[in-house]
């Protein structure tokens, strides 16, 4: 058999596997496919990078937000829930957390608001926010002198950043969001790239940010998370375009010098999405209820 | 459910002010700091470079070093004299002697030691002392963006270039040296850490492509150089042999027997990535030690200073770093030497002592002479405009991937924004188990200069540790320790003879009533400063002093019992 014949045989079969794997992940809850990926984040950030700073505070953070689930969903609903998602919210508020002074008190107080805003912020059964970016975005309003976001960066390096993007891209596929993502970050890209040349910055550190760690988190974990987006793929990516546009709008304010809080101008992604997905989920969820309660 | 919930923003926004009950007690340092700076005649204002016009846009952030202070006796009268460095063509640095009557004199043109920042040599970056041929007399290698040059102390008062002769003309963008013995052979060897690649000349860019290819893990520096002091005056080039050209963009280095086997090694403070820890293989080779704790953690390390933090008889390492409030904590890095028992450092820092801005040179100093160590940080990097931040520009490039800020071309234009500006130095008071806590301001430290350089020296013989502090584009500060009166001290001038002269690697370890504590004669530490030769100890209320053990660079082991306290006792290492 020539080289050539060989290839075109083999290939089928590669692509026979590939189409096997592919349809046996639609079997998997999503929700294991995002727990897998933060893992494989924070593995890479911790083997590789050393980026969490310390493994007391991944236990602290996946304890607090586990045994507050455990204990809220119990209160609640007089059954103790899965606890997926307190896991994500534990390894996200790990890896993004920055405390000064090496102080754990944030990710006890974080993984507490976390959860438990699940609990107290909602709007006929569903919560608004997305835990992690409320837990975060509240304790850099609340304490700015105490916490920060992780401004780490995978060493630059392109095989690590690669292999998130691809684990990240291929699971938002599965998990029906990559649309929210992508239009994000097209998003980011034009708006950013506008206020460059309306400003007359030069392009690079305005588009740099998406390029980090922080950004992989963002839009692989809190802007797609499958309980607060809004019903609806269109509907969802105007939301995911208008973060885009709040927080340009934050950046633009921050260029400008204009006095606000420091959070604004340090992680205006985060604050954008505190403010325009519970608003956003809250109108859907709005309209829905009305909606149902039409005659028709 | 929303009562708790509630009541933990609550608790954030008030743990945002500080802890809610601190165990350290801030009250009665048992010292003050006070600014004699004008008074002791000490007018040296430092000068910052300005570089190739391709990168004005980051020349501010590219600029901001030079700043030094460094500590030697260079007269031989035993009084601690000054050296300034300066970072501006044409512009002097300034050796400043010391009159023994609390004040100074500029005495760098007399000496040959002022004119030393030309075009085509480079500008000064810093100076480390040492007797490098043994005469009794401490000779001074300048390090600079340029040129070294060392400089042979002729009479106490001349100095002579020997840099051609010595084998040290090298094109270095360094920031540190330290001098060590690292082969115990009783000559100095020299240890010069690099920042910017060697190959890059900043006046004159081939290319804008010369910053950090990442903020964290990077090593595309300039490479460390070790030069072997072979005797006669000359050095020989041995870093590829010994294994110690890091490229990690090194700001500072310090040298001592970490681990106790006898052998100086070479701890590393680098910017945009980890510490390094070199293990001295008995002179014959370094190792570099990855399984120390060190690699852990890619940081900003800024200066390195060895002390005894909590009276075990071992020197730790205190690391500065950068925090920002709401952009980044990195925390400083006070790392408690395990290395005899579990072949690691801990890292213990939390807190104040954790947090000190944007920090540079720290050293372990017994201000108030209680027995436990004092910490003195300088800190601040650009003050410029107080309305204008660039932190929101870094922070725009700092979480990014890098590659594209390799080429200072591409990074947002400084302006005249500041960046960590307008800092307070700290000074931190041990106390023990309940921490460390900032007294600067109940001490009388309240400048907000861009302090780079600190070195600690008893300027007055009279068993107190003042501090000398080099700021950045700006004045010079000298802060007279006026400690508590009813404590005792005592101090020592080593002086080697099958050891270098200068004793630089001597350890040596006081037991009293109790308290052991052990110092390091210092061959450069810190960031771009070298303290007072003179190793000081507070005693506390301690009448006597048991035992001091002297291990000298040669390897001999000295013993001394119950030698007098309240003064500086001269120690001549025994010939066999």
């Amino acid at each position: 058999m020539s080289d050539a014949t060989r290839t075109t045989a083999v290939a089928p079969a590669e692509a026979n596997l590939l189409a096997r794997l592919w349809q046996r992940t639609s079997r998997i809850d999503p929700r294991y496919l995002i727990a897998g990926l933060v893992t494989l984040v924070l593995l890479v950030a911790q083997l590789r990078y050393h980026m969490f700073g310390g493994y007391t505070r991944l236990v602290i953070a996946l304890g607090v937000c586990m045994a507050t689930e455990a204990a809220l969903s119990w209160f609640d609903r007089g059954r103790v829930v899965n606890l997926q998602s307190a896991y994500i919210s534990g390894i996200s508020l790990t890896l993004l957390t920055k405390p000064q002074g090496n102080a754990l008190w944030p990710f006890v107080i974080g993984g507490f608001l976390a959860i438990s805003s699940k609990y107290v912020l909602r709007y006929r059964e569903q919560h608004l926010w997305n835990p992690t970016n409320f837990a975060i975005s509240a304790l850099l309003l609340a304490a700015p002198s105490k916490v920060a976001v992780l401004s780490h960066q995978f060493g630059n390096d392109l095989v690590t950043n690669l292999v998130i993007w691809v684990f990240g891209l291929v699971i938002a596929k599965r998990v029906g969001v990559l649309h929210i993502t992508l239009t994000y970050v097209a998003s980011f890209l034009v708006l950013n790239g506008l206020r460059a040349l309306a400003l007359g910055q030069p392009l690079f550190p305005e588009l740099a940010p998406v390029t980090g760690p922080m950004y992989q988190l963002f839009v692989f974990f809190m802007i797609t998370d499958p309980r607060t987006v809004v019903k609806g793929r269109r509907r969802q990516m105007v939301v995911a375009a208008l973060i885009a546009l709040v927080e340009t709008l934050f950046r633009l304010m921050s260029d400008r010098g204009v006095p606000m809080p420091i959070a604004f101008s340090a992680d205006p992604a985060l604050l954008s999405l505190a403010i325009v997905g519970p608003l956003a989920k809250f109108l859907d969820v709005r309209r829905a209820t009305v909606r149902a309660g039409s005659p028709s | 459910m929303a009562v708790p919930f509630l009541a933990a923003i609550l608790l954030a926004m008030r743990l945002d002010r500080g802890p809610i009950r601190t165990s350290a007690d801030a009250t009665r340092p048992g010292f003050v700091l006070r600014d004699a700076t004008a008074q002791a005649g000490i007018h040296f204002v430092h000068k910052r470079p300005s570089f190739d016009p391709k990168i004005a846009g980051v020349e501010p952030h590219v600029a901001a070093l030079g700043a030094a202070v460094s500590v030697a006796d260079f007269d031989g009268d035993d009084w601690p004299d000054l050296y300034f460095t300066n970072s501006r063509f044409g512009e002097p640095n300034a050796l400043y002697r010391n009159r023994g009557d609390g004040t100074f004199e500029d005495v760098a043109a007399g000496a040959g030691l002022a004119d030393l920042n030309k075009p085509g040599e480079g500008v000064s970056m810093g100076a480390v002392w040492g007797d490098v041929d043994n005469d009794g007399r401490e000779d001074v290698l300048v390090y600079r963006y340029g040129y070294l040059s060392l400089f042979r102390n002729v009479d106490g008062h001349r100095f002579e270039d020997i840099t051609e002769r010595a084998g040290l003309h090298r094109w270095v963008n360094s920031n540190g040296a330290i001098w060590l013995d690292y082969d115990r052979d009783g000559k100095l060897d020299l240890y010069v850490t690099a920042y910017f690649r060697n190959d890059i000349d900043l006046w004159h860019l081939a290319s804008t492509r010369i910053m950090h290819k990442s903020f964290e893990y990077a090593d595309n520096g300039g490479k460390n150089l070790l030069f072997h002091n072979l005797g006669g005056g000359k050095f020989e080039d041995v870093t590829d042999r010994m294994g110690v050209g890091s490229t990690r963009w090194t700001l500072a280095a310090a040298s001592a027997d970490l681990d106790g086997d006898g052998w100086p090694d070479i701890y590393l403070a680098n910017d945009y990535g980890p510490e390094e820890l070199y293990h001295n293989d008995q002179g014959k080779r370094f190792t570099l030690v990855t399984s120390a704790g060190l690699e852990s953690e890619s940081k900003s390390g800024m200066s390195v200073t060895l002390g005894d933090a909590f009276n075990r008889g071992r020197l730790d390492a205190y690391v500065t770093n950068i925090s920002e409030r709401g952009y980044i904590f990195q925390n400083n890095n006070l790392r408690v030497n395990d290395l005899r028992e579990s072949r690691r450092f801990r890292n213990v820092a939390e807190g104040a002592v954790a947090d000190a801005g944007w920090a540079w040179g720290a050293q372990f100093g017994d201000f108030n002479n209680d027995g436990t160590n004092e910490l003195f940080v300088a800190n601040g990097f650009i003050s410029a405009d107080r309305n204008q931040s660039y932190w929101y520009a870094m922070s725009k490039i700092a979480g990014a991937n890098a590659r594209f800020f390799e080429d200072a071309s591409t990074w947002p234009a400084f302006g005249n924004a500041s960046l960590s500006g307008y800092e307070r130095s700290r000074v931190y008071l041990n106390r023990g188990v309940a921490g460390w806590v900032d007294v600067a301001e109940r001490v009388g430290v309240n400048d907000l200069y861009d302090g780079r350089a600190v070195a600690l020296a008893d300027l007055s013989n009279r068993g107190a540790v003042d501090v000398i502090v080099a700021n950045q584009n700006q004045p010079a500060t000298l802060y007279r320790d006026q400690t508590d009166t009813t404590n005792h001290w005592i101090a020592f001038k080593l002086v080697g003879t099958r050891s270098n002269r200068s004793a630089i690697g001597a350890e040596v370890t006081i037991e009293s009533g109790g308290l052991v504590q052990r110092r390091v004669v210092d061959g450069g530490s810190g960031f771009a400063s070298q303290n007072d030769r003179r190793p000081h100890f507070g005693l506390g209320k301690r009448e006597w002093v048991d035992r001091v053990v002297i291990e000298w660079p040669s390897g001999a082991h000295q013993v001394l019992a119950r030698p007098p306290i309240d003064r500086i006792v001269t120690v001549t290492e025994p010939a066999r």
